[in-house]
């Protein structure tokens, strides 16, 4: 890959500002339904993505033909764009060099992870329902890529993930249970399977209680939801220069329990290096202690804000703005006496639900749509279990709900009640991004539906 | 080699791997994308891609492998990698798996195309996208937006069964809109959609939307919203604009009638469906005026083509008439699990990504009303256009929606504008109650629709018009 990014480079010629990411994505999903496999994917694709700035204008392109005619099209196509395109007044400039921490977060296992290690555990995961129709899938993902412009910048690395999002259906309730990791060996089909059986056989019978207010605790799950929104607006630098986020850097605008970052390179990040431009990845801390820190740039942005690029550049972002892929949400203080859990309540959730008066548990949330990028109101339904906490205990499994709830309202000073001491890494419901969060407990979270209307 | 023996090598190497059935798509597709913000080019992507799939059956089980190589070689090797997969779906093997017949053959198909949007400067383009921005900057847009898409596809089809089918399919649109900050709230006006029209037609269609003589009004009704009075909380009798609708058909009618879904496929994910196949013929999903068509023959509308994915030629069906549900949208193993004789709505997002059921043109047949009839016909309720949020169940029935506008109407007379309107109901109830249905249908693209793991994007077609409901909740907020 290195080898196609020089070559690029070169067609390119002298006196352009150029840069250029080839990557290279394997990627398989095993996917079952009805208990069984009904289809199973793979792909593995290279593609080089070249930017340019000649004579004071931009353009970019990208090919997945990477034969001597397919990048010398790009090229060509590139600088003709270029040519035709107005002057750009806010080109940032390139990266310059700067080194990168290690190649990224990598397992040999995962990245050469066969059909049948899948297969095997979907097969636990199902025989693990006990009888229970199953659904969901198992994938793994390597990609590797090459990073080089024309201002020395040069940089590679390699990423590796494995994930697992099944659910379990007992008489029209389901049971979730979802898990990625960087190492195979940590998803483990069976211990997933019945953990979504357990939920789903919890969940028959369940009643409609009342819209309104509740309090809650959303289990990690459902608060990947919440991170999911706030790095696609709330921190999104290109919405923050536009005035259409909410984030305030230097206000507290979270509950002093609220600490949150961007870590590609931890323990429970996913991705390469470097971004887009090739800077390199960093932890970026967005929250601390309820105050707002800062939002996420690219060079352009960044720029445009007067501040650095914080790495979180992503190919052809140019329209939508740079967002953080490994959002992670700091756990809380550890707990004291351990809690026992029960049949239907995630580990990480069990001590924040034994301190509930009257409250609800949420697994999960389900298409979240934002009706306000300002105030970040969301309207979604809940998915994969509730039940109603009374004094501690879980007593009655409860039908869905829709809500509308301003997500960092949500979390104001306040009104967060209790942090988890321990998080899980879910993958993104639709591309490679992770978010980490623990279970949280909140004060009130506002329902303005039943499942009925 | 040519396309064709390109997917004929991959298939007959998927067959001597041990399938029982295979079939190969060789795509090459480029895409041109531009944005412009406040008068100046905001970003220009143009891409390139080009690769095969194959898609081969082993005993009961399915297997896919795609790669970006076109070489006799690398077809082979994907063949083979597809049939060794389908076989480890056995370690958890279904139902045995058979394809209704839909009959092979030759075909050759083209979209509609005037000006091939590729070959229109990009000069030319930037200066629509420029212009539109600039005038609605001027006249009180805090951020003012534009955006074209440009596809342009090319595949060649082979089966194991004898496909050989080569089509061509250009698609294109755009749009603008108009966001104003307010004092906590961002207010924004579309033309003539959020994310624009598109079809599968040339760059006539974007001529044709005149996106300038349309921005000023963006801006100015965009100012408007920040100071106009909330959309009332309660029950009312509410007017859907025709874009509108038509996402109310893509989210409430054509996902439910993907028969994936009904037969429990997208559990996990995507969701299932409300409908249960044995009330096929007689479910009683809307009222009279509702009759809603799969069709993808629709010269121009986005969801159109010559054959699908699997190679069945397009063909026109109804999903719901008279109210009553009789169609659904089917693949060939859907299909032949759930009985029925016919497929022809698989699709997929690319040469890298497993064809699956998605809509094609899914569309309200016209009524005999007009929209400014709807409105003097209605004593009290509000009319909603222009969609800005969009949330429903993993089983297609309990929505919240949200719009752009909204106006009042009393005494048969459209009268203030209202902000931040969202409306909210059980599919079947609502359209039970739809009592008035416009005549003034278009067809409008949608170009996001999304789908499957690994994700993909689809492009649909929703013809629609203006109609009315009744006793519809409205104004929820948070």
């Amino acid at each position: 890959m290195e080898d196609i990014a020089r070559r690029v480079l070169e067609l390119v010629g002298p006196g352009v500002e150029a840069e250029v990411l080839v990557g290279h994505t394997a990627l398989a999903l095993t996917r079952f339904a009805n208990s069984f496999i009904h289809q199973n994917v793979a792909d593995a694709t290279t593609s080089v993505r070249l930017r340019l700035h000649a004579d004071g204008r931009t353009s970019s392109g990208s090919t997945t033909v990477t034969n001597d005619e397919g990048l010398a099209g790009l090229v060509s196509r590139t600088r003709e764009a270029a040519r035709l395109l107005p002057p750009d007044s806010g080109w940032p400039g390139l990266t310059p060099p700067a080194p990168i921490e290690g190649e990224g977060n990598w397992d040999e296992a995962t990245a050469q992870a066969s059909p049948d290690a899948r297969a095997d555990r979907v097969r636990a995961f199902v025989d693990a329902a006990g009888g229970l129709e199953t659904a969901g899938y198992c994938r793994t993902l390597y990609v590797a890529g090459a990073f080089a412009n024309t201002a020395g910048q040069s940089v590679s690395g390699r990423t590796a993930e494995v994930a697992m999002d099944g659910i379990a259906r007992a008489n029209g309730a389901d049971g979730l249970a979802r898990l990625s990791s960087r190492r195979l060996s940590d998803v483990d089909g069976a211990v997933l399977g019945a953990r979504a059986a357990a939920k789903a056989r919890a969940s028959t019978d369940a009643v409609e209680l009342p819209p309104g207010r509740y309090e809650v605790v959303l289990e990690s799950s459902a608060v990947a939801d919440i991170l999911q929104n706030f790095a696609l607006y709330g921190f999104n630098g290109k919405s923050y220069n536009e005035r259409l986020a909410f984030a305030e850097p230097g206000a507290e605008q979270f509950d002093r329990a609220i600490t949150l970052v961007d870590d590609t390179l931890g323990e429970s990040g996913l991705g390469l290096p470097f971004d887009a431009e090739g800077t390199p990845k960093r932890r970026v801390a967005f929250v601390s202690a309820g105050v707002t820190e800062q939002v996420a740039h690219d060079r352009r942005t960044a720029a445009e804000a007067g501040a650095a690029s914080t790495g979180h550049a992503i190919a052809g972002g140019g329209s939508f703005g740079p967002m953080p892929a490994s959002m992670l949400l700091e756990p809380g203080p550890a707990a004291g006496a351990a809690v026992e859990p029960g049949a239907v309540v995630d580990p990480a959730a069990a001590p924040l639900v034994a301190s509930v008066e009257r409250g609800l548990l949420v697994t999960d949330l389900w298409y979240t749509r934002v009706l306000d990028p300002k105030s970040l109101v969301v309207t979604g339904l809940t998915r994969n279990g509730v039940w109603l906490i009374e004094n501690g205990e879980i007593t009655t499994p409860v039908r869905n709900f829709r809500f509308t709830q301003s997500y960092p309202q949500a979390l104001a000073p306040g009104a967060v009640l209790g942090v988890g001491p321990s998080v899980t890494t879910v993958p993104d419901g639709w591309g490679p991004a992770w978010r980490t969060a623990p279970a949280l407990r909140l004060a009130s979270w506002n329902f303005t539906g039943g499942a009925s209307g | 080699m040519t396309h064709f023996d390109v997917a004929t090598a991959a298939v007959q190497a998927a067959l001597d791997a041990g399938a029982r059935y295979a079939d190969a798509r060789v795509m090459h597709r480029r895409y041109e994308a531009m944005s412009a913000k406040n008068g100046e080019i905001e970003d220009l992507s143009q891409s390139e891609d080009a690769g095969i799939g194959v898609r081969a059956l082993v005993g009961r089980g399915w297997g896919f492998y795609a790669v970006p190589d076109l070489s006799d070689a690398a077809a082979r090797a994907a063949g083979s990698r597809a049939a060794k997969t389908a076989a480890a779906s056995a370690r958890v093997p279904g139902p045995t798996t058979d394809l209704t017949p839909v009959g092979a053959g030759a075909g050759s198909w083209a979209s509609l195309c005037e000006v091939d949007p590729l070959t229109v400067p990009l000069s030319d383009k930037g200066d629509l996208l420029v212009h539109a921005t600039k005038t609605m900057r001027e006249h009180g847009a805090d951020v003012a937006e534009g955006l074209y898409q440009i596809w342009d596809t090319e595949k060649w089809f082979v089966s194991s069964e004898g496909h050989r089918i080569d089509q061509h399919i250009r698609e294109c649109g755009a749009g603008i809109s108009s966001s104003v900050i307010g004092d906590g709230e961002v207010q924004r006006r579309s033309y003539p959609a959020y994310r624009g029209q598109y079809g599968t037609r040339g760059w006539e269609l974007v001529q044709e939307l005149d996106l300038g003589a349309h921005a000023a009004r963006t801006a100015e009704e965009a100012r408007a919203l920040l100071t106009a009075p909330l959309c009332p909380a309660g029950e009312t009798t509410l007017i859907l604009g025709g874009e509108q609708m038509a996402l109310q058909i893509h989210e409430s009618v054509g996902h439910a009638i993907e028969l994936d879904r009904i037969l429990g496929w997208e559990a996990a994910f995507a969701g299932t469906s409300w409908l249960d196949l044995d009330q096929l013929g007689s479910l009683h999903y809307g009222s009279e005026l509702m009759n809603i068509t799969i069709d993808p023959t629709i010269p121009g509308a986005l969801g159109s083509f010559g054959f699908d994915d699997e190679g069945t030629p397009a063909a026109r069906r109804d999903a719901v008439r008279e109210g009553r549900w009789v169609g659904v949208l089917a693949g060939r193993d859907s299909a032949s699990v759930a009985g029925l004789d016919y497929a022809g709505s698989v699709r997929a997002d690319g040469w890298a990504r497993l064809p699956m059921v998605r809509m094609t043109n899914v569309g309200l047949e016209p009524g005999p009303h007009t929209l400014e009839e709807m409105i003097a016909a209605t004593d009290d309720g509000i009319f909603m256009e222009t969609n800005r949020s969009w949330s429903i169940d993993d089983k297609r029935l309990n929505f919240q929606f949200g719009t752009e506008v909204a106006y009042e109407i009393k005494n048969g007379r459209q009268g203030r504008m209202l902000r931040n309107p969202t409306y909210t109901g059980i599919g079947p109830i609502f359209w039970r109650s739809m009592d008035m249905l416009s005549s003034e249908s278009i067809a409008w693209g949608t170009p996001n629709c999304g789908k499957g793991q690994p994700g993909q994007i689809g492009h649909t077609g929703h013809p629609s018009a203006p109609a009315r409901f009744q006793n519809v909740r409205v104004g929820v907020r948070g």
